[in-house]
């Protein structure tokens, strides 16, 4: 059992957990992630790793209530368990000193980007974030992304806070205002990292994105996370989940990321009755 | 003496037509008094062919005999002096091929009916409560066994059999490795399989869950923590692709995944259970093996009106176990012998067919049957909204790449030494799909006892 040592609601429904697991805090490196479960019937699905403590045995993870499975994982207090937590899981992001690099984090994606940041930083590299959500109350963390970062951007799609636009506009702008941006990561929403992709494939900036597909095991096993990269395939869990966002078919991804759209509206439905007469 | 009686006591299954609406077990097992009449055919052979057949040894004529004198717990328990497991051999062992194979009462007749003979002491074993036998006083040696699958169980119990300190390493969150994410409940109940990875529990082995050797912990980290031997028993986890055009369009599964939904997430039970899987109304799978026969048969069960096996090969080169074939075809299966997939057909980033080609027998090849060519121009479309598949899996080169002075072979397995499971790297073993690609639970279980002798002599006297 995986206890959850804190609990906070970082924006209306996105949520942070410290869970308890000293071996994965042990090995965890940015850019890995972890697959979690929630009770005896639940899913296994895959998390990226926010942050880890090795010395307290700590992981934090950020999640966003999308469906079942994350609202059930919602619901968990302190002092609650996961009855399952395995990683960490994937291929490190492969972090060196490339000179001024972008990380370009939207939505939720702003978690598994700030231990990239910091580490980027670390190798000594400028690190320009241009962070960006629908909303203003959505955006979270930007606090401790300036503690990693040397400059931070911020848009809102709503213009609450910041440019009124995307964050592939931040991006546009910084391209445009002359900084020789080496090299771009992103992690978010398929659709956002797929612009990304177009804006720095334009401007021949080497890109990695952080693929969020759909996972069961997270060991290489189903192969449901199959995604096409430079005409081949690949399985996002063990070969991922960072690739070059220029080779990655993200309408494929997208595609793919549908595949059970119809169980899970009927399982969110039921959920919601259930959780409704409580 | 009384004659040899020639025929087999059959044994009761549920009726295909309403077993395809369910998921309980096909085969309903020998009764006592069935498994005593069955027990009775036995000739008892001096030289007992049967048990030159068993992959791991068992005495089969004298927990026959045993049945026979209805000493049903003396059976299990002799059952159990060579197999940890055999309420699960007893019931996917591919015995035609081994034990019952070369029975003497099989040139005249039916051979004796070894694995439900088996399957029955084991069970009945488990209803009237399992002994834990007595246990050696434990040495101070500690054993690291990577993955809870066939092998990791075999080896696990006989260590602990030999007073060894075990610790059980598996990265998915149930013990069993393929016994509980690939092997449907209508052939192997998971019941069954938590009932003997308990016992394995009870002989004082520790099994941690949800760590992946490679990850979470590396080999050298076990070695860093005082563990003298390791064992990997970690499988053939990776699904084989076709690499035809629209392999990756929604609808088209590795056997894997459709295997891993229904079985260790029992997503047949969705919504009470979470994950979902696909409903196919018709699915075609791909490959012949008893993989293959586990998916056609899942998707009738999941309410597919047609399932189809699509096989390159004809019936005679099948590798799947006659008596899965037969509870396939009997469940309406259709079988595409001679029949390759090229293509799947797309609407809207969706299966909408499946374009196949006749396919002709040549010479021989390599693995001695007779090697598929393509006839050119009899392509032809199979109407099918799901596309299982089934065709193989490899190791997960996952440890290897993170084991230094570990050898792989160019199939991706771990190179041992037969004799002993030795790998190249020092203290460390090896045995099951992981080192023969992929092969069955029984050998799995061989290789596995193979190992522990070796790594009771490693313990004493250094590699």
């Amino acid at each position: 059992m995986f206890r959850i040592l804190r609990k906070e609601e970082l924006a209306p429904s996105i949520k942070l957990i410290d869970v308890h697991a000293p071996m994965v805090a042990r090995k965890a490196k940015p850019g890995q992630f972890v697959v979690v479960r929630v009770s005896e019937e639940g899913e296994r699905i895959p998390l990226t790793i926010a942050d880890w403590k090795a010395n307290s045995g700590m992981v934090t993870i950020v999640f966003q209530e999308v469906g079942v499975t994350s609202m059930k994982l919602g619901e968990l207090e302190e002092g609650d368990a996961l009855v399952d937590l395995l990683g960490p899981l994937g291929q490190p992001t492969h972090i060196e000193k490339y000179g001024t690099v972008v990380c370009v984090p939207g939505g939720v994606g702003i978690a598994p980007l700030f231990p990239v940041a910091r580490a980027l930083q670390d190798k000594g590299n400028t690190v320009i974030t241009c962070m960006g959500a629908r909303s203003q109350n959505l955006l979270f963390w930007v606090d401790r992304m300036r503690s990693v970062s040397d400059e931070v951007l911020i848009s809102t799609d709503d213009g609450t806070l910041g440019f009124h636009g995307f964050t592939t506009d931040l991006l546009k702008q910084v391209i445009a205002r002359g900084t020789k941006v080496d090299r771009v990561f992103t992690a978010g929403p398929a659709i956002m990292m797929k612009k990304v992709a177009e804006v720095t494939s334009m401007a021949g900036v080497p890109t990695l994105a952080s693929l969020n597909a759909m996972m069961v095991d997270g060991t290489g096993m189903c192969g449901v996370c199959r995604v096409m990269v430079d005409g081949k395939t690949k399985f996002t869990c063990v070969d991922g989940p960072d690739f070059d966002a220029h080779k990655v078919d993200f309408d494929h991804l997208l595609s793919r990321l549908a595949v059970y759209k119809a169980e899970e509206k009927k399982a969110l439905e039921l959920y919601m009755q259930t959780r409704g007469a409580k | 003496m009384s004659p040899v009686e020639f025929q087999r006591v059959p044994v009761r299954e549920q009726l295909p037509q309403e077993r395809i609406r369910n998921f309980q077990e096909v085969s309903l097992g020998y009764n006592e008094e069935e498994a005593v009449a069955e027990a009775k055919r036995c000739l008892n052979c001096k030289n007992p062919p049967c048990r030159m057949g068993c992959p791991v040894n068992i005495d089969i004529p004298k927990f026959i005999k045993y049945i026979a004198e209805r000493e049903f717990m003396e059976a299990a328990l002799e059952l159990k002096r060579w197999n940890n497991l055999p309420a699960i051999c007893g019931r996917v062992c591919p015995q035609e091929r081994q034990c019952e194979q070369p029975c003497v009462v099989g040139r005249r007749g039916d051979p004796i009916n070894i694995g439900k003979l088996e399957r029955f002491a084991a069970d009945w074993e488990l209803e009237h409560g399992v002994e834990i036998p007595r246990l050696p006083e434990p040495i101070r040696h500690k054993v690291a066994i990577v993955g809870a699958g066939p092998s990791g169980l075999t080896v696990a119990g006989n260590l602990a059999y030999a007073g060894i300190t075990v610790t059980l390493f598996e990265a998915l969150h149930k013990e069993g490795g393929v016994l509980v994410y690939g092997i449907p409940e209508f052939r192997l109940p998971k019941k069954i399989v938590a009932a003997e990875a308990d016992y394995i529990k009870r002989l004082g082995v520790e099994i941690n869950l949800n760590v992946l050797v490679g990850r979470t912990v590396t080999i050298d980290d076990l070695f860093a923590e005082d563990y003298e031997a390791v064992f990997l028993g970690t499988g053939a986890g990776l699904p084989l692709l076709l690499n035809i055009p629209g392999e990756n369009l929604n609808g088209v599964l590795s056997a894997n995944e459709y295997l891993i939904r229904s079985n260790l997430m029992k997503a047949y039970k969705f919504p009470e259970y979470d994950t979902p899987t696909r409903r196919g109304k018709k699915v075609a799978v791909i490959g012949a093996g008893d993989v293959s026969m586990d998916c056609a048969r899942t998707a009738l069960r999941l309410g597919a009106d047609k399932s189809m096996i699509i096989y390159r090969r004809s019936f005679e080169e099948m590798p799947a176990r006659k008596e899965e074939y037969h509870h396939a075809e009997e469940e309406g299966v259709e079988f595409n012998w001679l029949t390759a997939p090229v293509r799947v057909l797309e609407d809207k980033g969706s299966v909408a067919g499946l374009e196949c080609i006749r396919m002709q027998l040549g010479e021989p090849d390599a693995s001695g049957r007779r090697k598929p060519a393509p006839i050119e121009g009899s392509n032809f479309e199979i109407e099918a909204d799901t596309v299982v598949i089934a065709i193989g899996t490899t190791p997960n080169p996952l440890i290897a790449m993170t084991t230094p002075g570990l050898e792989m072979s160019a199939h991706g397995t771990v190179v041992v030494d037969k004799k002993t499971g030795k790998t190249t790297r020092v203290g460390v073993f090896a045995g099951g799909d992981v080192i023969s690609g992929g092969a069955t639970v029984i050998s799995a279980m061989g290789e596995g006892k193979i190992a522990v002798e070796s790594i009771l002599k490693y313990l004493e006297a250094k590699w």
